[in-house]
């Protein structure tokens, strides 16, 4: 039956007392408020979706492209390289979807647009509006790594893919989006408003072409030093994971190691993340 | 007092203070008798790498359904005050409630029953002015029929309602500051805190908002507003209380200040100074007139000539030809004269030894 629970919120003349029908709530209070802010976010990215499809479509497209189809197609990377690429695209997409839908928000909403204050005044712990930025921003990433699939296909023509570890694969695309969001986390809070730029520029490039989602990372052994570089960077694990995952073939990092390590920064990140966050909420 | 309980019918479309006294959340005793809207007490704050105190031990209490204003130049600790009691800073000591909920203790629970309109535009650029009250009183778990009925009202009763649609962005600054207090109104506050509301607002505007804030108290809730303006506190407010340098130098009804201030009245002068007049030797001249108290210079920047306030025993008027004639004897001209009876700015400048402008 769906009569029964209806009355009791659409009925027009609800308790009139205030404060009453907000007590009513008050276990459920935090949880709802959260749930309410990335209802929030939803409407918003939801009303804007073709352009934030276009957003993220973007980018690895033109990378799947370019050095997927015409460097091997003209010849200067060798057939099969889409099998090392395709898995590393993924992970690029939602580790840097994730950043960036955390660092860029919370730097305009923190410096130019006060927004974040009326969440901010909302009846929930501080930490718990950071928490809402991270998984909203792991949201977006998501599609975005998912929308590497069919674009991967039409341009690929194939892409590795085993049904047997799908639901691998799953996680650690979460894993990585979670990550790029609590990256964008440290710095949508940490960076001041007027070196956003100088940041992004010096953080972006750095963290794309060393997490490993162009090149194998154990094939790096004679560039010792930019496989230590490389080691550092949390999306290599996320590449590597995938690699592992999808194209098993491809030399690669032990997939448990992958998901452990992926899961310790993901730890660090948050907590220094949400550190930054709340000394920025609070004076 | 009425607390407005019989009020909150559907044909009253200003918000009734509702708090915890009279919900579950908070078991703190019946409506009437329950805990002051603000408790403040021995309120510390000083900020990393500061030199000395924001805020130098501040006590007060705000009753409820009252309107207190909280009277201070730029930079006396009001912001910082109401930073705190908003749940946005952390006190470095001491302690503060509003409606009896500790702000420090369990901000989560304060924050239901406070209601905050900033300085500055924080509405969400993203969603229509409707959305905005929408997802405000989401956030705060008001429900949803609850909500769409309130926005409605709201709407309509800050004008609004005709552009209902309209992104913050579209509207002006008076309209921006209607929002937002539309907005704290929708969770029903017990508290509602108004900071610098009326800063940058055309006269209209800032009249249209003090009829609002009288209709608020009149609904019974709860409103603190922070100001420098001399003529808002005294005309909003049940109490003033005058803060600078992060202390509470006094805090009583506008009238009782003023009262508080000896019987004197005031001469105020404009003077155009001749070449070479010196306003410090004028101001002892003029000082030392038989049945004069002091004489004030009034610091008014942009202003090429000099304000003098002059405190008088008794009435002002037979001061005012000795006054001219010190003055002319100076080199000065005497452009303006005013008599007046003393008023919160002289309270003001009685405490601090300075103008609030």
């Amino acid at each position: 039956m769906t009569a029964t629970p209806v009355p009791a919120t659409e009925v027009p003349d609800e308790p009139e007392d205030p404060a009453v029908a907000l007590a009513d709530l008050a276990p459920w209070g935090p949880w709802r408020t959260g749930l309410a802010i990335l209802r929030r976010d939803l409407f918003v990215t939801g009303r804007e979706f073709p352009i934030f499809l276009a957003q993220v479509i973007l980018q690895p497209l033109f990378l799947l492209f370019v050095f997927g189809k015409v460097l091997t197609e003209l010849g200067y990377a060798r057939p099969g390289y889409e099998q090392v690429l395709f898995p590393g695209l993924v992970a690029l997409a939602a580790v840097l979807t994730g950043l960036q839908s955390t660092a860029l928000p919370l730097v305009i909403e923190f410096s130019y647009s006060n927004e974040i204050e009326d969440r901010l005044l909302a009846p929930l712990p501080i930490g718990a509006v950071a928490v809402e930025k991270v998984v909203f921003a792991a949201m977006r990433a998501c599609v975005a790594a998912a929308v590497m699939f069919p674009v991967g296909i039409w341009i690929l023509g194939s892409i590795p893919w085993q049904a047997s570890t799908a639901a691998a694969v799953v996680v650690m695309t979460v894993l990585g989006a979670l990550l790029g969001a609590a990256m964008g986390l440290i710095l949508g809070t940490f960076v001041p408003p007027n070196r956003i730029n100088v940041t992004f520029a010096l953080v972006l490039t750095p963290l794309i072409f060393t997490g490993s989602s162009q090149y194998p990372w154990p094939s790096l052994s004679h560039i010792r030093w930019f496989q230590v570089v490389s080691a550092l960077n949390p999306m290599t694990y996320v590449s590597e994971g995938l690699r592992g995952l999808m194209a098993p073939g491809v030399p690669h990092i032990q997939t448990w190691i992958c998901f452990v390590v992926a899961i310790g920064y993901l730890v660090v990140l948050m907590v220094v993340g949400m550190a930054g966050f709340i000394r920025r909420a609070l004076g | 007092m009425d607390r407005g309980h019989d009020d909150r019918a559907g044909g009253d479309l200003v918000p009734p203070a509702s708090g915890p006294q009279s919900g579950t959340v908070l078991d703190t005793g019946p409506a009437d008798d329950g805990p002051p809207a603000v408790e403040v007490a021995g309120l510390v704050k000083r900020y990393p790498k500061a030199p000395k105190d924001s805020l130098a031990g501040v006590s007060f209490e705000v009753r409820r359904g009252e309107v207190f204003g909280f009277l201070g130049p730029n930079g006396a600790g009001k912001t910082t005050t109401i930073g705190i009691l908003t749940t946005r800073i952390r006190p470095t000591r001491g302690r503060a409630k509003v409606a009896g909920v500790d702000v420090v203790a369990d901000p989560v629970a304060a924050r239901r029953v406070l209601g905050v309109v900033p300085q500055q535009n924080n509405l969400d650029r993203s969603l229509s002015v409707r959305q905005n009250l929408l997802f405000h009183a989401s956030y705060h778990g008001v429900p949803r029929a609850r909500r769409l009925r309130l926005a409605d009202a709201l709407l309509e009763q800050f004008g609004l309602a005709d552009r209902p649609d309209g992104r913050p962005d579209d509207f002006s600054g008076g309209q921006i500051q209607r929002m937002m207090i539309a907005r704290a109104l929708m969770h029903a506050p017990a508290v509602l805190f108004l900071d610098e509301p009326s800063t940058g607002l055309d006269p209209a505007a800032r009249l249209f908002l003090w009829e609002k804030v009288v209709e608020l108290r009149q609904a019974g809730t709860t409103v603190v507003i922070t100001t420098h303006d001399m003529d808002e506190a005294a005309t909003l407010s049940d109490r003033v209380a005058i803060i600078d340098h992060g202390t509470l130098l006094a805090l009583d009804t506008p009238a009782a200040l003023v009262r508080g201030m000896t019987s004197d009245r005031t001469l105020d002068c404009t003077i155009d100074p001749g070449p070479g007049a010196d306003s410090g030797s004028l101001g002892s001249a003029l000082g030392s007139l038989e049945g004069i108290r002091h004489a004030e210079r009034l610091d008014d920047p942009g202003w090429s000539g000099w304000r003098f306030r002059i405190y008088v025993e008794g009435e002002a008027a037979p001061f005012v030809a000795p006054v001219a004639h010190v003055i002319t004897a100076s080199g000065g001209r005497l452009t303006d004269v005013r008599l007046g009876e003393p008023n919160l700015e002289d309270v003001f400048i009685h405490l601090t030894g300075r103008a609030l402008r």
